[in-house]
């Protein structure tokens, strides 16, 4: 039986919004408690606690927070540093940060003081994404409470650092979720990605030394200091630390948010918080782990996987954002697949050849894949060409087109060949399996 | 990608009212000197508001003018961004989530209930008060099949629909009848709609009591701050 974690051991307490999101209840679910001290044990501290409790950042890529806050230039030139906070939340599946924005507004905003401080950043802009319009107005109401209270603006909680908070929105588009479209986007252009280098650590905002993190990574960063980085570090398995906010949808019972440890096993998840999957486990056809972006995994992966960065690489998939689609047995798969195929044609900014290309041509195929109207050597040409595209463009929306397909055609090639060998026999394509 | 253009018929003209100029001014102070530009979606955003939920050129131009900008730019960031309607919208606009996760739980149905309901995809109903489109993953899957309805008093997520909810919804909207946002189930939010089996533990959350931070061991080292 695995161990599930006590709510004791929660960050974000009102993740449901069953509790009051304004300040005065947030301060006593432990929000801005003892932040002026933390500020006072310096920036070395913070990003070496923020290194040694293993956070890896909570946005798709899984890159170490305090290391990254740490390639932040040492001295401030007479560019000044900014902190911008990633709360564009688009990939299919993942709905987390929009809880924390709208239920637990404050952990993020202190979140954000603490990071700027560390990296010497006076300014940080939470780039909202634009369909979350309730979103936004409730966290800047927050930031207006905070402001109010002294907590943020000159001299925040009293510690001598003067701190500005902002928040920015866009207007529905997935790819400004892309750490550097998105600072395209903030500077009021189309959300074009850049090339890198430069890193925005170098020339980021405004062509100043910036650093991009998600909603999630910076909002559990006060509970972290406050507890402690070996607390944080005892979930997980080593290089996978933490707690972690997991979306479920999809063919569950019962779809929902919840935190949980990193490395808990896939199934438990999904039976202890989800309701099981629709039908009973034996009804399960794949998972989609960690967004969209990820290749799908079959049920016999699924029996004993684990949910971690590492498990969930080694079995050639991803943790991604952890918001994981659910599939049951009366799913057409194919056609699953080839609706992210349009999502990605889509969301393609348009600026390299072989994403733009590439995402449409992929679609097309991947339609007459589920009608079945295609030549069993298309499956191959298919793969082939996802592989031109992956690792072949500006930024990863090329790889991320690619990855379901190839996941899709590496677990279930047998039914994309049947489906073509019955519509050639004249018979339904897809039947689906009884539940 | 897929290209967006501005709608053939154009108003021939478009005056920023006092309260959008307002709103942007207040935009424009987030960002340094010399960088208004960088309000340019949450003008355009406000200018849709104030011209009943669409972007028409006389309004793009006025933006323009009003930030300093070249009218290029402008139109290029309202034709790349989806949110922008270049084309008149129904009084209620309806936004219905057409991605994976919103498709396994039965989006597909609910386009059927709004092409009996309005029309084809894209189209405004007859009478002008309902319209729809297909729009890409709202970030509110653990509450699919969802859409977002804009209109005059604001954008609202409505979440774990159904045929019939949904119906009903539309009904309601387009007789002018009070219609309540979120999930149209027994959830509150994202908790399983059996009832949270987190964050229950009576009361512990309001005990949170200040403690001695870990790891300071040495001196708080104030004045280190920085430097190296
Ligand atoms: C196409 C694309 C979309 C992305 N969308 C998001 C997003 O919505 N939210 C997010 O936090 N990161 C997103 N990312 C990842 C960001 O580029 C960046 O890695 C992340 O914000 C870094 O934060 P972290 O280190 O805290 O994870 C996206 C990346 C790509 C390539
Ligand atoms: S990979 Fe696609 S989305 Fe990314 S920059 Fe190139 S065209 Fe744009
Ligand atoms: S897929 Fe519809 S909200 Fe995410």
């Amino acid at each position: 039986m695995v161990e599930l974690l006590q709510d004791k051991d929660r960050i974000f307490t009102n993740l449901y919004g069953l509790q009051d999101w304004k300040l005065e209840a947030a301060m006593k679910r432990g929000a801005w408690l003892g932040t002026k001290e933390i500020l006072e044990q310096g920036r070395d501290w913070i990003i070496d606690n923020m290194k040694a409790s293993g956070l890896r950042g909570r946005g798709g890529a899984g890159f170490p927070t305090g290391l990254k806050w740490s390639f932040m230039p040492r001295e401030v030139t007479n560019r000044p540093h900014y902190l911008v906070v990633n709360a564009d939340e688009s990939e299919p599946g993942t709905c987390k940060d929009r809880e924390m924005l709208r239920h637990d507004p404050h952990l993020l905003i202190e979140g954000a003081l603490v990071a700027s401080f560390a990296m010497q950043a006076h300014a940080c802009y939470i780039y909202v994404r634009g369909e979350y319009i309730q979103e936004r107005n409730r966290l800047q109401a927050a930031i207006d409470q905070a402001y109010k209270a002294g907590l943020v603006g000159k001299n925040a909680c009293g510690s001598g650092w003067d701190f500005d908070i902002y928040m920015h929105h866009g207007a529905g588009a997935y790819i400004c979720g892309e750490e550097t479209a998105l600072l395209e986007s903030l500077e009021g252009k189309k959300g074009q990605p850049r090339l890198k280098p430069p890193f925005p650590a170098n020339a980021g905002l405004y062509g100043c030394p910036t650093t991009v993190n998600n909603v999630e990574s910076i909002a559990v960063g006060p509970t972290i200091l406050r507890r402690g980085a070996a607390w944080f570090k005892s979930f997980g398995r080593d290089n996978n630390a933490g707690t972690k906010v997991f979306c479920i949808s999809g063919h569950v019972n019962t779809p929902c948010n919840v935190e949980e440890a990193l490395s808990i096993p896939m199934k438990t998840l999904i039976e202890e918080y989800a309701g099981g999957v629709r039908g009973g486990w034996d009804n399960l056809k794949c998972v989609i782990p960690g967004g969209s972006s990820v290749p799908l995994l079959p049920r016999e992966i699924c029996d004993d996987v684990l949910m971690d960065f590492d498990a969930l690489s080694a079995v050639k998939s991803g943790l991604g954002t952890a918001g994981m689609i659910v599939m049951d047995k009366s799913t057409d798969v194919v056609a699953a697949i080839a609706r992210l195929s349009y999502f990605y044609k889509h969301e393609s900014c348009g600026q390299c050849t072989p994403c733009r290309e590439g995402t449409g041509w992929m679609w097309r195929v991947m339609e007459r894949m589920v009608t079945g109207e295609a030549e069993t050597s298309e499956i191959d040409m298919l793969l082939d060409v996802s592989k031109q595209v992956e690792g072949h463009t500006i930024c990863a929306l090329g790889d991320a087109a690619a990855w379901p397909i190839q996941g899709l055609i590496r677990h279930f090639r047998p039914e994309i060949e049947d489906r073509i060998n019955n519509y050639r026999a004249n018979k339904p394509v897809f039947v689906a399996a009884a539940e | 990608m897929s290209a967006r253009r501005l709608a053939k018929e154009q108003p021939d003209s478009f005056v920023l009212s006092a309260a959008s100029k307002k709103e942007i001014a207040r935009w424009i102070k987030k960002y340094p000197k010399g960088r208004q530009r960088s309000a340019l979606i949450p003008a355009l955003w406000i200018v849709q508001k104030q011209a009943d939920g669409w972007l028409p050129a006389p309004a793009l131009e006025a933006v323009a003018l009003h930030l300093d900008m070249a009218y290029i730019r402008v139109y290029e960031v309202a034709t790349f961004y989806t949110m922008f309607n270049l084309a008149p919208v129904g009084e209620h606009h309806i936004q219905l989530c057409g991605t994976t996760p919103c498709w396994l739980r039965g989006a597909g149905d609910l386009k059927k209930v709004c092409e009996s309901k309005i029309g084809p995809k894209g189209s405004v109903s007859e009478d002008g008060k309902l319209s729809w489109i297909e729009v890409e993953c709202l970030g509110a899957c653990a509450n699919a099949p969802m859409v977002q309805i804009s209109n005059s008093s604001g954008d609202d997520y409505y979440e774990d629909l159904d045929t019939e909810n949904f119906g009903g919804l539309l009904d309601d909207l387009a007789a002018g009848r009070k219609v309540s946002a979120g999930p149209q189930s027994a959830r509150h939010t994202s908790e399983p709609i059996t009832g949270a089996a987190t964050l229950n533990a009576k009361g512990f959350y309001n005990k949170v009591k200040k403690k001695k931070l870990p790891n300071t061991a040495k001196k708080p080292t104030k004045k280190k701050a920085g430097a190296k």
